[in-house]
């Protein structure tokens, strides 16, 4: 066993760490925080011009073929950071599907130009009546000639009104079962008949609702076969799991530590309140479980393997685990806890009081909580399917 | 990074497997009990090398033998044989007679006081009723003190061969001042490790027999495992297993490949093995319903030794503290 990354991973570390120490500033941060929205084009073209978009992905798409170490050290640093990569996320889940269903001219137009950072997309899947279950959408997609015509809604369309694309899942054929009659298409969001309304939330991030109204669109923008969508979804998910490198809770920390070590309170150092301590310590262990789940799915990755159940453990237990933290650490903080950022004498400059916010959702986006638990009790343990 | 073990420690692993199959089946754990040793057992593991195995063995190796043992709530003192013996190795010549007798044929029992003595005297040391000799500090030495035990451990929650001993008598001073602490600090380091190991193999078996359970009960015309309230409950415990296991395995690798992290390793695997044996095992006991509370089934000799061996080390919270101090170093003033 060796539980390091390796040279090769360590040396790109120290780029990606250059790289954040020459583009990321409180400035991009502050930015983010008052507009909500987590995606920065300043740092999505400095990545895109170093090729770091799909760093990962083989020279003969441009990229720099590197391995699933040196893109865990990537994330890592990058999250460390705390660079809002919404916008890095949702395209490589779409990037990943087209290189793997797409047609040979999808790829031609859409894929240099996504893995250069010039647009990104947005994920259109969810709609008022149907989140987890995903399969249930309604938002229809009909056949007129070589084109479709798009009637629908869709909730909690992220990027929206940043993104050039929505990859949208949409009912062709009501005559079969919700799982046979879907079908994927990516819908330009300046099509006429779309409307972008935006959604704020508990965390300060904007998200959006988008209606689509007889929006027209070349049979060229489907993604797979018709009704064939459940499939491109498939894959679609397997990259949207799983996340390889440290989350949100280990920047939490170590901000939380850094303050605890230079504040003085009652004379003292909180850093030596023995409650600050065994909270502190306490979510050290999570975070050290959290790195271990996300490097584990990084080496199946590496072996060549999809992981599956291991995915769903890194994503159930990081989500989790961060609320508690965030909720241990604000407990932490006493009446100082409550301070948003921008407060006058908010502890972490409000960071543990904002994550306490955000933290809620992040037990719902990719995969619900409730959905990874099933896929470890069905798949990992071998449990009866639940009833749902 | 691998995450995998080689060749040569999976057929470790399956050895002890097969070893703790044969030799340690529920039946012989319960009539091991109140005491927790079976000297049968003993005899069969000085066969098999005996507390000679640990002195000179990668921690990671000895760490993935304890989880077999741990599964098996084998009623012998592995861990703290193994600790004993690598500790009496590192304490150089002034430990080798002591070594000597610890990994004899046959071996006598060698095990460490996990708190320093007060006023001579070390409390609840885990294999103190059935250790030939017991290491321990007393003020600032470290000694060895060899005298034989009265095999008797005081009731107790996890039938483990607790016991108060003396460090004072027939005694062999090991180190004194810095290197005494030092040589215990290391020592409490892998103790911890290697009993994480234990609780992971614990966990994992309560795991097992609590999944098989949900699997066969029917309640309702449907198997319980169906109902999504169970489900989730060992959903969650197979998470937290799995977490304690690729845990306490990289604090068992960092011992002999990453020194630094160690002591702050060391603890979070414990600390996480513990909380992870108490949290499976509590599961698959409640799963059983009625059934687990009777002390026919298996389960409740897990949920007692969950929480037991947990606690040889003292109070989790304190624990914390401990892991608090590896992480932020000590507090000036604080004791």
């Amino acid at each position: 066993m060796d539980f390091r990354l390796g040279p090769k991973s360590d040396a790109f570390r120290d780029e990606v760490r250059a790289f954040v120490a020459e583009h990321v500033d409180d400035d991009l941060l502050e930015r983010a925080n008052a507009t909500g929205t987590m995606h920065d084009w300043d740092v999505h073209h400095a990545l895109g011009s170093r090729g770091w978009i799909a760093a990962g992905w083989p020279v003969e798409y441009g990229c720099q073929g590197r391995d699933p170490y040196e893109m865990t050290a990537l994330k890592d640093e990058l999250r460390l950071a705390g660079v809002p990569q919404d916008g890095i996320g949702n395209t490589m889940i779409v990037a990943n599907t087209l290189r793997h269903v797409g047609t040979e001219e999808q790829k031609r137009r859409f894929l240099p130009p996504a893995l250069a950072g010039e647009y990104i997309f947005a994920l259109g899947y969810s709609e008022p009546d149907s989140g987890s279950d995903v399969a249930a959408a309604k938002t229809r997609a009909t056949r007129d000639g070589d084109e479709w015509v798009i009637n629908g809604q869709k909730m909690f369309t992220t990027l929206a009104h940043e993104a050039r694309y929505v990859f949208l899942l949409a009912r062709t054929n009501v005559d079969v079962p919700k799982h046979k009659g879907l079908t994927m298409f990516i819908v330009p969001l300046d099509a006429p008949g779309v409307e972008i309304q935006p959604v704020h939330t508990l965390g300060g991030e904007r998200t959006n609702i988008t209606f689509y109204t007889d929006v027209r669109i070349p049979d060229t923008l489907r993604v797979g076969q018709v009704d064939g969508g459940w499939e491109v979804m498939t894959v679609a998910l397997t990259f949207e799991r799983g996340g390889t490198g440290l989350t949100e809770a280990h920047r939490l920390w170590q901000e939380t530590v850094a303050w605890a070590r230079a504040t003085m309170r009652d004379g003292r150092p909180v850093i030596d309140d023995p409650l600050v301590r065994e909270r502190l310590a306490n979510t050290a262990i999570d975070n050290e479980i959290a790195k271990l789940f996300a490097y584990r799915v990084s080496w199946v990755a590496a072996e060549g393997g999809l992981p599956g159940v291991e995915g769903s453990m890194h994503k159930l237990w990081y989500a989790e685990r961060l609320n508690a933290a965030a909720s241990e650490l604000l407990d932490m903080l006493a009446d100082d806890g409550p301070l948003a950022p921008g407060a006058p004498g908010a502890p972490v400059d409000g960071l543990v009081e904002h994550t306490y916010r955000h933290a809620p959702v992040t037990t719902i986006y990719g995969g619900s909580s409730e959905v990874q638990r099933s896929i470890i009790a069905e798949r990992g343990l071998g449990l009866p399917r639940s009833r749902r | 990074m691998d995450l995998a073990l080689s060749d040569d420690q999976e057929r470790l692993v399956s050895v002890l497997q097969t070893f703790f199959a044969k030799e340690s089946p529920p039946d012989r754990v319960r009539d091991a009990e109140p005491l927790g040793f079976d000297p049968e057992l003993w005899s069969k593991f000085a066969e098999l090398g005996g507390p000679g195995i640990g002195p000179g063995a990668a921690v990671l190796d000895l760490e993935l033998i304890c989880e077999p043992f741990g599964a098996a709530l084998a009623p012998l003192p592995l861990v703290d044989v193994l600790v004993c013996a690598r500790l009496l190795e590192a304490a150089g010549a002034d430990g080798a007679d002591v070594l000597r007798a610890a990994t004899g044929t046959p071996p006598l029992v060698a095990t460490i006081a996990l708190h320093p003595g007060v006023d001579g005297v070390v409390r609840r040391v885990p294999a103190g009723a059935v250790a030939d000799i017991v290491v321990g500090l007393d003020g600032d030495e470290l000694v060895a003190v060899t005298a034989p035990p009265d095999h008797r451990s005081p009731p107790n929650l996890g039938a483990t061969p607790m016991a108060d001993r003396s460090l004072r008598g027939s005694r062999r001073v090991l180190a004194t001042g810095w290197r005494a602490t030092e040589l215990a600090a290391r020592a409490a380091d892998e103790w911890r490790i290697l009993t994480a190991g234990a609780l992971v193999g614990l966990a994992g078996a309560a795991l097992d027999i609590g999944v098989a359970y949900a699997k066969s009960r029917h309640q309702f015309g449907v198997p319980i495992g169906s109902f999504q309230s169970i489900a989730r409950d060992l959903a969650d415990a197979a998470t937290a297993v799995d977490g304690a296991r690729l845990l306490a395995r990289e604090a068992a690798w960092a011992a002999d490949e990453a020194p630094a992290d160690l002591a702050a390793l060391a603890s979070m695997a414990f600390l996480f093995a513990g909380r992870t044996a108490q949290q499976a095992a509590g599961t698959a006991l409640h799963v059983h319903g009625g059934y687990g509370y009777m002390l026919e089934y298996d389960i409740q000799l897990y949920y007692r030794r969950a929480k037991a061996w947990t606690l040889a080390a003292g109070d989790p919270r304190r624990g914390v503290q401990h892991l608090a101090d590896a992480l932020f170093g000590p507090v000036e003033g604080a004791r």
